[in-house]
């Protein structure tokens, strides 16, 4: 493995993760789709800056930028609390015209000074170790690796002091404000938090991609947990795997490596979805067929039960027309018997059937519920 | 002096931009509508996004650029993903919003990877992601407007046609669901007229501006009306509008791009209407309070004097 390949990896690794962990808090917060406001209406901050500094690497673009994101934030409450307008409806208004004014920007100030729209819209992992930290002639290795790493520390170091504020304000934010916790201020710490990895990740992967990091792995870890701190560290974990199997993949394929983390994670979530124990789709679908067998195994018993040692107890315990008196389809009704039997509810004498006591009981239950 | 002769002689060309654009600002303004009485103004945004990996495949398929075959693909795709949104929804306890988003980036992630095999074919006849991404309202035909017109026309009037269905789905979709009208049925029927919209608004305004279109027309005509067949109305109205006034303010100076500016003449329609909105606005809000506080004082004086 060469060197910038390493490079490139830990550089998707540190980025996953420290997407995921704010991440995770959007996606209980049901403000996912901020992730995707900020990213994309962080646009003007970074061409204003670029105008004044006229260098793309320069740190007040990240300033400037997360100060855009929080602003875009901002405009959101606002419109909200005019009451007039939803927040999905906020959001939809707010970052189309800010990245719409940076579109313009670029465009008509910009021309052919160096900032290509599509560096900022998608991003190129493979150039990221490109792009050295020296000091004193020493090569510290690529720049965005010592920027992401600087994010990530900032949001675990955010997330474990305000693990407690955080947990409450996500999960009843009226008992927060009850008890003094200022949700509203949490609320912006967080938002603050989305900006600045936004704009640090939109340099390696691109503002589209962004929102795949932020929104796929704790959405995943979502359909796998109920704890909050085991959430966190599955979503973590997600994250790595995406990042490392979707840059071997673009290797394999020689695709865009950003392109490839972002349909791993679509993939991975699909296959979470399908096999995840109690949530998952085939859970679901196995619930559900063996809960109509039951409930048909049911209906028998208490048919048989309330015949049970009247007169007509024989006519009504007979296979052959068990369909008639239930109003099954006579295959189903077969079928119906062949369960009940092989669960030991019935028994079959002759042309009839007669109740066990395990069945006995299950009737009972049944119409005691 | 320049720009003045922009606007007198109304060239063919900007013409048929003109129409092009108002046409799709009244039919993605009128179909919007539902998109924000629903509060999923976002989905047009997961739609123009997720249409991507679609347009790609169609390339790679049938090797054509022909607009109708990548339009198609576009549609097919943006409506698996929101069938995809929808179905995530209902199976597990993610909520909308994460839903909408994961189907946004990674389809149009995997849009990407199929782009860049296609850039790697060295084919020349490339589909171009730029003109995907912001659109590029300039080369509108006058076949364009044709494909605007009826299929967009189609759309609107299936509105018609299931008004009092879409109505019900919109405002109280349980009651609707307990008069036996089939709720999934009519929601993929609503998402699909959508999905027409932006698929026909990506060429003019592109994937990143399209849910602009859908959202803002349709906010602004909420605030000037309760009723459903007025917003649409108003909502087309506004669409075109902003149109029309956004492509010709870009055609006045060289590189103002048309997408963005049509997205910023509509938001500040929606800026407008906000603030004053009759009944609902902010200045009436803020008339009507000035005038109450004057009331009570006016009522509490008499009082004083009994007193």
């Amino acid at each position: 493995m060469l060197q910038s390949q390493l490079e490139i990896q830990l550089i998707a690794i540190v980025t996953a993760v420290a997407c995921a962990l704010p991440g995770v808090f959007l996606v209980l917060r049901r403000m996912t789709l901020m992730s995707d406001a900020i990213s994309h209406a962080i646009l003007p901050g970074i061409v204003l800056a670029f105008f004044l500094t006229e260098n793309l690497s320069s740190p007040l673009l990240i300033v400037a930028a997360a100060g855009t994101g929080v602003l875009t934030v901002v405009f959101v409450e606002l419109l909200q609390r005019t009451k007039l307008v939803k927040e999905d409806a906020a959001i939809g208004l707010t970052f189309p015209a800010l990245f719409s004014i940076g579109v313009i920007l670029i465009s008509r100030f910009a021309g052919n000074v160096h900032l290509d729209m599509d560096a900022v819209l998608l991003g190129e992992l493979a150039y990221a170790p490109l792009n050295r930290l020296e000091t004193f002639g020493y090569d510290l290795g690529p720049a965005s690796l010592y920027v992401m790493g600087t994010i990530l520390l900032l949001n675990l170091v955010f997330i474990l002091l305000f693990y407690k504020e955080l947990k409450l304000a996500t999960f009843d934010a009226s008992l927060a404000a009850t008890l003094g916790f200022a949700p509203t201020i949490i609320h912006y710490g967080l938002m603050t938090l989305v900006s600045v990895t936004t704009v640090g990740a939109f340099d390696a992967v691109g503002s589209i991609l962004v929102v795949a990091l932020i929104a796929g792995p704790p959405a995943t870890a979502y359909l796998m947990t109920d704890e909050l701190s085991r959430m966190l560290i599955l979503s973590a974990v997600i994250g790595c795997v995406n990042a490392v199997s979707g840059y071997w993949l673009a290797f394999l394929f020689d695709v865009s490596i950003a392109g490839s983390i972002a349909t791993v994670t679509l993939l991975v979530f699909g296959l979470i979805f399908m096999v995840v124990p109690n949530r998952g789709l085939i859970a679901i679908a196995r619930r559900r067929s063996r809960q109509k067998w039951e409930f048909a195994q049911t209906m028998l018993v208490i048919h048989l039960f309330n015949h049970e040692g009247l007169p007509e107890a024989e006519a009504e315990s007979e296979i052959a027309h068990l369909h008639e008196h239930l109003r099954w389809d006579p295959t189903f009704a077969t079928q119906v018997v062949r369960y009940a039997l092989n669960n030991r509810c019935v028994l079959q004498k002759e042309t009839q059937l007669t109740l066990t006591q395990q069945g006995r009981t299950i009737a009972q239950q049944a119409l005691v519920q | 002096m320049e720009n003045f002769n922009i606007l007198i002689h109304f060239d063919y060309t900007l013409m048929i931009v003109t129409i092009g654009a108002a046409l799709l600002g009244a039919v993605s303004g009128s179909l919007g509508t539902y998109a924000v009485l629903r509060r999923q103004s976002l989905l047009g945004d997961a739609i123009s996004h997720a249409a991507l990996p679609g347009i790609a495949i169609a390339f790679l398929l049938t090797g054509s650029k022909a607009p109708l075959i990548l339009v198609l693909g576009a549609a097919i795709a943006g409506w698996l993903g929101t069938l995809l949104i929808m179905s995530v929804v209902r199976l597990t306890r993610i909520k909308y919003d994460s839903a909408l988003g994961i189907v946004l980036s990674t389809f149009f992630g995997f849009g990407l990877v199929l782009h860049t095999l296609i850039q790697r074919t060295g084919n020349a006849n490339q589909a171009g992601l730029d003109t995907f991404l912001f659109g590029q309202a300039a080369t509108i035909l006058a076949r364009d407007i044709l494909t605007i017109g009826v299929l967009g026309g189609i759309a609107i009037v299936i509105t018609f046609i299931f008004w009092k269905e879409l109505k019900l789905l919109v405002f109280d979709d349980g009651f609707a669901a307990s008069l036996g009208f089939p709720i999934r049925a009519l929601d993929i029927l609503l998402t699909s007229l959508l999905v027409i919209a932006i698929v026909l608004g990506l060429q003019a305004v592109g994937a990143v501006l399209m849910s602009a279109m859908l959202v803002a027309p349709a906010v602004a005509a909420r605030q000037w009306t309760n009723k459903l067949s007025v917003m649409m109305l108003l909502a087309a109205c506004f669409g075109a509008l902003a149109g029309v006034s956004g492509t010709i303010i870009s055609s006045t100076a060289s590189r103002i791009p048309t997408g963005p500016t049509i997205v910023l003449c509509a938001t500040v329609v929606v800026g407008f209407s906000i603030a004053f909105a009759s009944n609902r606005g902010l200045l009436w809000d803020w008339l009507r309070q000035q005038r109450n506080r004057r009331n009570l004082k006016m009522t509490e004086q008499p009082q004083q004097g009994n007193d």
